[in-house]
């Protein structure tokens, strides 16, 4: 019986000799660093095997500049606070690196009105963007296809819109978005205010249905996979060049629930494309936004999909101030 | 300390005694919470105030609990109707010195709202508050500011009740009176001062927000609003009229998402002002849509015209009577009234109260009128 396995996550660790990998060429270990070493808890969740990391130049220079990146807005919200260590934990939530003002347009402004965020956002486009590589690299090292490589270009596609081509052909830094946990939420809800409500703006709604769907397609495969793991379906990879009853019950399961079936290959091509295609329609729609678009709503007026409503405005065609706080006659 | 045989009984007879005892204790005590329920009624009962057409999800919704108890400081409320005056009889400006706004008053209506603006605004101190500790009949003289400063108050409310009916008589006579705002304390609640810029070390839009505030109301949005519509008069539309517009907001013409985010702060200083939510005046699918506002929009539109004037003409240019502990912390500018320092939470000042059935003498400029 196989009943130690039927978990929510894995009970069954695996811990010995450090596992390496092939070594070809001999040199395969050569920019690795720390040493390997075992976790429990890690083991819980996951490999409980932890590293060895593969750094390399990319590595190196993307950790190098993202530290950069975070240690330039750290610092900016230690100034603001007066360099109170106390006060910057109280308001860290509420502390951010903003954009320069709109008034400096494209130009470089000043350290203390948005210079220090341009500085740190250079910084980031390099320290993304070597990461991006490092994906591309690795997975050529290990002949793998580029599948993460491009699925990453994707999510970079939307930051890039969001802080640098969107910026530009609006004319104005200021544009960006603000580095702050809850700032970078106001920036959100302000850019659909500002722009007559985001949700009127159909790539706004193809990067949601996308979203969604990948929430629910990830839910669908990771549900059926785990339902026939007694049969062996858990070994997706034999499973998708030698169909076995496992692939057979979870077609048949889908098929009879709902008239269509995925295979065991193309739901992972389901799964990736709709968890692509989120941050590229998403991207598109931010960039259509104040640049091609100024009013989202009356542009859905305008094309006909924005619903009237019959009816009277104001809370006095439907009760009373007086009713509402009890005090009615 | 067991006994060795209930030891033994147990090793030898192995049972599962936690499954039963988790569903036992789950199903119980669901049944004590639905006999609860069936009891007691729902704790946390809601009732909402519906806006706008169904469909639009227009409604302000609270809890029945909060929203049906009475404002406490009606309670407190101290009001006495006028003396009318039958013809002849002498006017406070005849008898009394330096009587300067409200001379047309008859003695005893004088003395009536005298005592009443004492209760309202310094129960403790009475009279001399104002008039200092001094004989009655050095009442006239003008040496303490809370003496100058009430004087320019009495004209504030008068010219509020006269001049901006549509605002506070919008659904039915209300009025306001000094109790409005001062609610029996010396110094109104929730007035504001300027504090911006909030950041250290920052300047222009990195300076003057993501800070904790009260004018923010503890968001991270622009901690400026207030000085910025209120005081300064700025444009809190922020909206293209048409899909596409023309423009950049580096040259200034079009708003930028700062603007957005401190018309934002405003708004969210109103709803907080007056125990509503967006959808009490708009339709929140087209903020700025002109045809599809409640008329609360309008009533609150000219509540913001009103409390510029009152900063500008009233309030502000008293910066110079206050002593120094009477101004703000940061600019050291005067004391100035919002939405908040009548409102104090509730859609309608004292849950719609009318103040100002009683005091004909606060609701206009001119000689009062006594029916």
């Amino acid at each position: 019986m196989m009943v130690e396995y039927q978990n929510i996550f894995t009970q069954v660790q695996v811990q010995g000799p450090p596992e390496t990998g092939m070594d070809d060429s001999g040199e395969m270990t050569r920019e690795r660093i720390f040493k390997p070493r075992f976790s429990t808890l890690a083991g819980w969740v996951g490999n409980a095997q932890l590293g060895p990391i593969y750094l390399g130049w990319t590595g190196i220079v993307s950790l190098f500049t993202g530290c950069l990146w975070l240690n330039i807005i750290g610092l900016n919200m230690l100034a603001q606070v007066g360099w109170s260590i106390p006060e910057f934990l109280r308001q860290l939530f509420w502390l951010a690196l903003e954009p320069p003002s709109p008034e400096y347009g494209l130009t470089m402004p000043p350290l203390n009105d948005g210079g220090w965020y341009i500085i740190a956002s250079f910084f980031l486009l390099v320290s993304v963007c070597t990461w991006w590589l490092r994906t591309y690299l690795l997975a050529q090292e290990h002949k793998m296809g580029k599948h993460t490589a491009w699925a990453f270009a994707a999510a970079i596609w939307l930051f890039l819109v969001l802080g640098l081509f969107r910026p530009i052909l609006m004319g104005s830094w200021s544009e960006a978005v603000p580095y702050g946990i809850f700032p970078h939420l106001d920036w959100t809800t302000a850019f659909s205010i500002r722009y007559g409500n985001l949700y009127y703006n159909p790539f706004h709604c193809l990067s949601i249905v996308f979203l969604y769907g990948s929430v629910l397609l990830f839910a669908m495969h990771g549900a059926t996979i785990l339902a026939v793991t007694r049969f062996g379906g858990d070994r997706e990879l034999e499973q998708i060049v030698d169909r076995g009853t496992a692939s057979e019950r979870a077609a048949l399961f889908w098929r009879w629930t709902m008239g269509f079936n995925a295979t065991m290959e193309g739901i992972h091509r389901w799964a990736w494309w709709f968890a692509v295609l989120t941050p590229i329609t998403g991207g598109i729609g931010i960039l259509l936004t104040g640049t091609v678009v100024d009013n989202w709503f009356i542009w859905a007026q305008e094309h006909n999909f924005a619903p009237v409503y019959d009816g009277s405005y104001g809370y006095e065609a439907y009760g009373t101030y007086n009713d509402f706080i009890g005090k009615g006659e | 300390m067991l006994p060795q045989w209930f030891n033994d009984w147990n090793r030898n007879n192995p049972t599962n005694v936690f499954g039963p005892g988790i569903i036992v204790g789950a199903v119980g005590g669901a049944i004590i919470v639905a006999v609860m329920l069936v009891a007691y009624g729902q704790p946390f009962a809601t009732q909402s105030m519906q806006t706008g057409p169904r469909g639009t999800g227009m409604s302000v919704p609270e809890f029945t609990k909060q929203v049906t108890k009475p404002d406490p400081t009606i309670e407190d409320y101290y009001t006495e109707e006028p003396y009318v005056p039958e013809g002849g009889e002498p006017l406070a400006k005849d008898i009394y010195q330096n009587v300067q706004v409200l001379g047309d008053l008859t003695e005893d209506n004088f003395n009536r709202l005298m005592t009443a603006m004492t209760l309202w605004v310094a129960g403790d101190e009475g009279c001399a508050y104002c008039h200092g500790d001094v004989d009655v009949e050095e009442y006239g003289e003008d040496t303490l500011y809370t003496k100058v400063v009430s004087r320019r108050m009495i004209q504030m409310t008068q010219n509020i009740n006269e001049g901006w009916g549509d605002h506070v008589n919008a659904n039915a006579e209300v009025g306001v009176t000094c109790y409005t705002c001062h609610r029996g304390e010396h110094v109104p609640s929730d007035i504001w001062f300027k504090i911006a810029p909030v950041n250290q070390s920052m300047a222009g839009w990195s300076a003057n927000q993501n800070r904790a505030t009260s004018i923010s109301q503890s968001t991270s949005l622009p901690s400026d609003a207030l000085e910025t519509y209120l005081l300064e008069y700025g444009t809190i539309a922020v909206h293209d009229l048409e899909s596409r517009v023309e423009g950049s907001p580096a040259g200034g013409e079009l708003p930028s998402i700062q603007d957005t985010e401190r018309t934002f702060s405003f708004m969210n200083y109103f709803d907080n002002s007056l125990g509503v939510n967006c959808v009490f005046c708009h339709n929140s699918r087209a903020f700025y849509d002109g045809s599809q506002v409640t008329a609360q929009w309008g009533t609150a539109s000219l509540g913001i015209a009103m409390v510029q004037e009152m900063n500008s003409d009233y309030l502000v240019p008293l910066a110079d009577v206050y002593p120094e502990e009477r101004l703000g912390p940061i600019h050291q500018d005067a004391p100035k009234a919002a939405c908040k320092t009548c409102h104090k939470g509730y859609q309608r000042p004292m849950q719609g109260l009318n103040v100002i059935a009683d005091w004909p003498e606060l609701a206009t400029t001119e000689a009062p009128v006594y029916e």
